[in-house]
């Protein structure tokens, strides 16, 4: 029995293939973006916050990073609506991917301003600065530079998790694919292409952000 | 219509819960067995075996599940194997695990010392025996609290398996969801079950680490 491939089925929907790949960078660029500023902000909540604001940045870390994705997603696509909140398939999924990003974020920059040495923090008192400066320009930037390679590969995962936003009508990579197959019945070959384009993608993106962030984002003086 | 009260929807939950541990267990014992048989593959520097490695958890960890799972349910439909999604899940999420396995395992064992394996060479164990006796006890010790920690991921990974077909947690979620219109209630109670499996695992790993490093200061 021969097993007949029928790539060229599916490479002909590359147009399709093209708008996939371009809703899954800009979804994850988005969630990002967002997701970074929440886990920084929670970050200091958790390691300098008051006490409620503790408790609560800790609530919201716990209970992300111990349940499922695609259960946060219908959780904000099919549950929030019932709430009164009506979102779109593409607002869902940039939520539940920042909400997502936000917690792991999180702890992986707490790590790293945790590891903020002491001296660090007395020189800043000594120069006058408040506490927000010295979070800001003294204990951020090198606590972002000792976790980029998490954070990069963090955010590289949540990318590869929105192939699940597909499911709630999300036009991205992995819903094409599924478009393709229902249209020519070639569903191994579909996938097989969507794989090897998020494994580009993963790639590409790690190398891109490893560029970007010590240019742009924490300076690369030391 | 049936008329769900608050105890059918967790019962039915409760029930379903059960295939999200049996395959996260399934993933994680065939995980485990793969991850090491590719660990020792590694170890033993079988010509080829560390360029396929490195490729094996590239290729797995640089691409999503989702996909592994959509790959695994067609793809063995292809080679002429009777797929059910009992099947493909527990071979997607098998392979998965092995591949984050394999590479924190690798880790364990890079951090034992060269000097064991030299020591337990000059005693004329053979590399089976160095392995067995010197550097695994000891690459363990390392090993247990984040593969403990990665059995969360393991959980969480299941609710994935839902997608194509496979009645879990999730999948039951969504399905009384369609039967009782009631999204939040159904989903905020499926997000809680998670939480009941998973927090105390992130715990008992968190614990594990802390004692490891206090044996280490």
């Amino acid at each position: 029995m021969g097993i007949e491939l029928d790539f060229p089925a599916v490479l002909a929907q590359w147009p399709l293939l093209a708008k996939g790949v371009l809703w899954t960078l800009g979804l994850t660029a988005l969630s990002a973006v967002i997701g970074l500023l929440l886990g920084t902000a929670c970050a200091w909540a958790r390691s300098s916050g008051p006490l409620a604001l503790r408790w609560i940045a800790g609530t919201y870390v716990e209970l992300i990073r111990n349940t499922p994705f695609i259960v946060q997603l219908f959780f904000v696509f099919f549950g929030l609506p019932a709430a009164g909140v009506k979102l779109t398939p593409e607002i869902a999924s940039v939520i539940a991917m920042v909400i997502n990003l936000g917690a792991y974020a999180a702890e992986i920059i707490r790590a790293g301003i945790e590891a903020t040495p002491k001296g660090q923090l007395e020189a800043a008192a000594s120069l006058a600065l408040s506490r927000v400066q010295t979070f800001l320009h003294v204990v951020l930037p090198p606590a972002l530079r000792k976790v980029w390679p998490a954070l990069t590969s963090q955010i590289i995962i949540v990318m590869l998790g929105s192939a699940v936003c597909g499911q709630i009508s999300t036009q991205e990579l992995s819903y094409a694919a599924n478009l393709i197959q229902s249209r020519n019945f070639r569903a191994f070959e579909a996938f097989i292409v969507a794989t090897g384009i998020y494994l580009l993608l993963s790639i590409g993106v790690r190398a891109l952000l490893n560029w970007v962030g010590p240019r742009y984002l924490f300076g690369g003086r030391r | 219509m049936v008329d769900f009260t608050l105890w059918d929807i967790v019962r039915n939950l409760l029930l379903a819960a059960r295939w999200t541990v049996a395959l996260s267990l399934i993933a994680f014992i065939g995980g485990g067995i793969v991850g090491m048989a590719l660990l020792v593959a590694r170890t033993a520097r079988w010509p080829g075996a560390e360029a396929f490695v490195a490729g094996y958890v590239q290729l797995f960890q640089g691409t999503p599940l989702l996909m592994q799972l959509f790959l695994a349910y067609f793809g063995l439909a292809l080679f002429g194997y009777e797929t059910s999604a009992w099947t493909a899940a527990s071979v997607a999420l098998t392979l998965y695990t092995s591949a984050f396995l394999v590479e924190i395992w690798r880790g364990c064992v890079a951090a034992v010392p060269r000097g064991q394996w030299e020591a337990a060479q000059s005693l004329a164990l053979n590399f089976g025996e160095q392995l067995r006796y010197v550097v695994l006890p000891q690459a363990t010790r390392i090993a247990i609290a984040p593969t403990v920690g990665f059995l969360v991921q393991v959980i969480k990974g299941t609710a994935l398996a839902s997608v194509i077909g496979f009645v879990e947690l999730t999948k039951a979620g969504t399905m009384i969801t369609n039967a009782t219109f009631a999204p939040f209630l159904v989903y905020s109670c499926v997000a809680l079950m998670y939480f009941a499996l998973c927090f105390p695992v992130s715990l008992y790993a968190r614990t594990l680490e802390r004692k490891l490093n206090a044996n280490h200061r």
